[in-house]
């Protein structure tokens, strides 16, 4: 089995009005900028600058990470069930790379 | 000060009657010290009591296994840096030392009011002195979905031998691109840092056989581990993003494994098809410690910490992994160094002479890529209710190469000099 870097906990289906918990995982090595090599070089900042949730088309959730956050963010928020629809996790580097998640949501009641 | 033990050595002559801790009488046979287990704890014993005593005691060795593979250093088999013969030693020397008779048995039960110990092939040892230093048990019941029939599929590999060759080759048959997941125990348990030290040597061993593209996630019950900078530090520098460590926070607990799928389930995210399970589960004193009542409600053996005897029995000492030995961790350096203080305290009370001072020492390195082995290290004292750490050492995060290259030469230094020091 091939472990993707971003991965996404959250339930597949949920009751209109419902409070889904949802859990974001991604392996970077948010490397600070501040530290040095072995040859007394400075190691350059790469730190994923933002994520961001969109649900249905919608941003319902939106985060600035800065280089006070450690390796391999983990992110735990909650949002409403309101519609039938994709919630799409977009994670964006300062290295201009983007990682997407795609999940499906079904809301019934 | 008159403590317990003084008491008990001094009135010794006078209370047999009174069943407190009798001296063997002048005359009677040579004192009988059973020792259960030949580890880095029994073994060492051992060594120490002929050296103290020559042939004056009788000294029985009672362990299972014609050859011991030493869990110490298997990771470094696993990281492909030792052999497996490196792991191995017999006992043939030890059978030839003066007053020590080797029984090729497990211990079934001990009776402590008859002092007498039962062998699993019916003998019978009786003893003046009880050394119990029968290391760990797995609890494989901890890990919903594993268990002992499990073990092949999903390898512990926390008491070596065979287990070590398994995980080997499941580790050598580990695909570019692949999965390994390494449960970690909770705490206490045998080498706290040893876990940690075996995902760096996979990682090496993947990395060194063009393998850097796989993975290994770490699903931990604790929220943090032994030399935990370190460990992260040098897997950034060596292995990068091919280790992720999960605290409960993020992973949510193990749900369930199952060996038939490799399937792991987390209440973060499910893993299928793994490539590599490697389940360290929780870890209790060696069975024999605990059905003989000197666990009481623990998992492992309290000790007094001045002599290592036993809370519930002082002519039974009880250490290494198996017993609470305070602010020490379950290691091997530690279990020597608690052996020295054993052999003095037996020594004492059936040889006379001095029983010296305790103290005690630890050091535990951990290679985490070629030359760059880290330790922690620490001296204890005995405290009023447990051995207390009185110094510290450890690595630091910015050691030069030169020093972890030195740390690593200690390390083979300290693995030769101990197992000549157990075996001869």
């Amino acid at each position: 089995m091939a472990l993707p870097p971003a991965r996404v906990s959250m339930p597949a289906e949920a009751r209109q009005g419902e409070i889904l918990e949802i859990k974001a995982l991604i392996r970077h090595p948010m490397e600070t900028g501040y530290r040095v090599d072995s040859r007394g070089q400075p190691i350059p900042r790469h730190i994923v600058r933002r994520f961001s949730v969109a649900y249905d088309g919608e941003e319902v959730f939106r985060m600035d990470l800065t280089q006070g956050v450690a390796a391999n963010p983990f992110i735990a928020f909650s949002t409403v069930a309101t519609r039938t629809g994709e919630l799409v996790f977009t994670w964006e580097d300062d290295r201009g790379e983007v990682v997407t998640v795609r999940k499906s949501l079904t809301v019934t009641g | 000060m008159l403590t317990r033990r003084h008491f008990l050595a001094g009135a010794a002559g006078l209370s047999a009657a009174a069943g407190g801790l009798p001296m063997p009488a002048i005359g009677q046979a040579r004192p009988k010290v059973v020792i259960v287990g030949g580890g880095a704890g029994g073994a060492s014993v051992l060594r120490r009591l002929v050296e103290r005593g020559n042939d004056a005691l009788d000294i029985i060795l009672v362990e299972p296994q014609a050859t011991y593979t030493s869990c110490f250093y298997s990771n470094l088999f696993l990281g492909g840096f030792q052999p497996l013969d490196v792991l191995r030693h017999d006992y043939g020397a030890i059978a030839k030392l003066p007053g020590v008779t080797l029984a090729r048995d497990a211990a079934r039960a001990v009776d402590l009011a008859q002092r007498r110990v039962t062998l699993a092939g019916g003998s019978v040892l009786s003893y003046d002195r009880l050394v119990l230093s029968p290391g760990i048990d797995l609890d494989y019941g901890s890990v919903p979905g594993w268990s002992r029939e499990a073990e092949e599929r999903m390898p512990h590999a926390w008491k070596a031998g065979r287990q070590t060759e398994i995980l080997k080759r499941q580790l050598d048959a580990v695909p570019d691109g692949g999965l390994i997941l390494v449960i970690a125990p909770p705490d206490p348990y045998r080498c706290p840092p040893g876990p940690y030290e075996r995902v760096s040597m996979m990682a090496h061993a993947l990395t060194a056989t063009g393998r850097s593209r796989a993975r290994i996630v770490i699903l931990d019950p604790k929220d943090r581990f032994s030399k935990q900078p370190l460990f992260q530090q040098g897997w950034e520098k060596h292995y990068p993003g091919m280790i992720e460590w999960m605290p409960p926070a993020i992973h949510a607990g193990i749900q369930t494994v199952d060996p038939s799928s490799m399937t792991v389930e987390t209440g973060f995210e499910t893993y299928r098809n793994a490539d590599l399970v490697n389940v360290i589960p929780r870890q209790t004193a060696g069975r024999i410690a605990i059905e003989a009542g000197l666990a009481g409600d623990h998992l492992y053996c309290p000790i007094d910490p001045l002599t290592m005897q036993s809370r519930a029995d002082p002519a039974v000492f009880v250490l290494g992994d198996a017993a609470i030995a305070g602010d020490m961790p379950k290691s091997a350096f530690a279990a020597n160094s608690q052996a020295q203080r054993v052999a003095a305290i037996i020594g004492h009370e059936l040889l006379g002479g001095t029983d010296g001072e305790a103290a005690y020492l630890n050091r535990c390195w951990s290679l985490i890529a070629a030359n760059d082995s880290v330790f922690v290290g620490g001296a204890y004292r005995p405290g009023p209710d447990k051995i207390e750490q009185v110094a510290s050492d450890i690595s630091t995060l910015e050691d030069s190469a030169a020093t972890r290259r030195a740390n690593y030469e200690d390390s083979a230094g300290w693995y030769a000099g101990l197992t000549l020091d157990m075996f001869g």
